[in-house]
């Protein structure tokens, strides 16, 4: 039995104001991905009593930043810090920014992939 | 003011079997601030999909972590499932579930050993693996494998339990419960576990909601959220309650966990009562196109496997957010306002699997 899902894109613009919806609704952050394809897309996946939402957002290379959501979910400042430092996506306002040291890697931006 | 130290914790630590690091800011014996940092063990495991065809990637879900590994394949399988539409046959369901149970009483039991070595208890960590044996040798006996179970595929399971050795499994795990409750017993009352866990690393219910905590990290602040109650392989037809303690603090966390393992000897007696005879394998035809969250729980909490797929027999994208990770930020939260010397006993509390959330 596979679980129902709500998959919506949105746009950048309007992250802020629907993950802030969400946490209004009383939705906790389940996780926030990304995923290095033509460009980049970030996943923002939220659960409230077993219905889960997910926002997709996609980042085009040659503009690769993101408004952080840790204002709203501080948890989000993991996920970000991981998106900073995986994908070299640049994260405006995080509360908790580590500057590249949350993951020790050798190779800077390991899963930027091809541009 | 307080003059404040930064001391490095980990990754290479007595208590910690894997290796994560926090840069901890003290001020005389009281933790002030913690930052994590990771990446020591991290495998690529994930990229892999793009080189491994889709039913192949079973064997490589099973490896992401040494302790869930069951519960990593099964994920798998249930995002690529929920891509393709396939429903695996019930029998398939219930012996899902079944080694599901099995993998999450393994987890406590190896967990429950590694707390009381954290605080020097020898005896009762011995004691506690002595019956996690016994759980690894009914896995050895259904699956072949101690750890790694190879028993799940796409669209059902490898093997069959026979209805002969099913009853055994039963006739089993009520012949060690005397044994696990009277070990479990010393975690819940003896006074030196307690004073190391009663009152320590509280997390309220609110913040450990907020902070997206998940599995027993959260139901110990008295959130009852599993994500078996999705309904999953064959937990729909199930009949079972999250374990769930008000105090969050780490003897809560410890309680969950130990409730836990009785739970799932009443879930796997009932998987077996209700198992049906038939098929145990739904044949795949045709490769993923699209995308799917699979949910499933752990005995750390919440895994989710994203995977994408454009229709060729290689994924383009597999993420694994392993229930790990999201309870680090709950940690972040908790350290400040604990004594250093409680730091390895509040990190082991959420049961950290590093392997698993490096991928």
């Amino acid at each position: 039995m596979a679980e129902g899902q709500k998959n919506t894109t949105v746009d950048k613009n309007e992250l802020l104001e629907k993950v802030s919806a969400l946490r209004g609704d009383g939705f906790r952050l389940a996780q926030i991905g990304c995923s290095a394809l033509g460009n980049f897309e970030v996943n923002y996946s939220f659960d409230k009593d077993y219905n889960f939402v997910n926002l997709k957002l996609v980042v085009p290379r040659d503009a690769a930043e993101i408004p952080s959501i840790s204002g709203v979910y501080w948890s989000a400042c993991l996920y970000e810090n991981e998106i900073h430092d995986l994908f070299g996506i640049k994260v405006n306002g995080m509360l908790m920014d580590y500057k590249g040291n949350f993951y020790r890697t050798t190779i800077k931006k390991p899963f930027e992939g091809k541009k | 003011m307080k003059k404040r130290t930064v001391i490095p914790f980990g990754p290479q630590h007595p208590v910690l079997p894997e290796p994560l690091h926090f840069d901890l800011a003290v001020e005389n014996e009281t933790v002030v601030e913690a930052i994590p940092s990771i990446g020591f063990v991290h495998r690529g495991l994930e990229k892999l999909i793009e080189k491994k065809n889709f039913l192949d990637y079973v064997y490589v879900a099973e490896r992401v972590c040494g302790i869930c590994s069951f519960i990593h394949g099964l994920t798998y399988c249930l995002a690529v499932e929920g891509i393709m539409k396939i429903a695996p046959p019930p029998r398939a369901n219930y012996l899902r579930v079944i080694w599901s149970e099995l993998s999450r009483m393994h987890s406590h039991l190896m967990w429950l050993g590694f707390t009381a070595d954290a605080f020097g208890f020898e005896n009762l960590f011995m004691n506690a693996w002595r019956i996690r044996e016994k759980i690894l040798d009914i896995i050895e006996e259904t699956t072949g494998g101690r750890v790694i179970f190879g028993s799940c595929k796409v669209g059902g399971v490898r093997k069959d339990i026979k209805k002969d050795n099913l009853e055994a499994i039963v006739k089993k795990l009520k012949k060690y419960s005397p044994d696990i409750k009277e070990i479990t017993g010393v975690f819940a009352r003896d006074s030196s576990v307690k004073h190391r866990l009663v009152g320590t690393g509280i997390l309220t219910g609110e913040d450990a909601y907020d902070l997206g905590a998940v599995g027993p990290t959260l139901r110990a602040s008295g959130v009852s959220q599993d994500m078996r109650k999705l309904g999953y392989a064959a937990y729909k037809d199930i009949d079972f309650e999250p374990i769930t303690e008000k105090a969050g603090d780490s003897y809560a966390r410890c309680m969950v966990r130990i409730r836990e393992i009785f739970s799932s000897i009443d879930i796997i007696e009932q998987a077996v009562s209700k198992i049906p005879e038939g098929p145990i394998e739904t044949k795949v035809t045709g490769v993923p196109s699209g995308e799917y969250f699979a949910r499933a729980e752990q005995p750390r909490g919440e895994v989710i496997y994203y995977a994408k797929s454009d229709g060729t027999e290689f994924l383009k994208r597999l993420r694994i957010r392993t229930p790990t990770f999201a309870n680090i930020p709950a940690l972040v939260k908790l350290l400040p306002g604990c004594e250093l010397a409680d730091v390895p006993v509040l990190i082991l509390t959420i049961d950290p699997c590093i392997s698993c959330m490096e991928r």
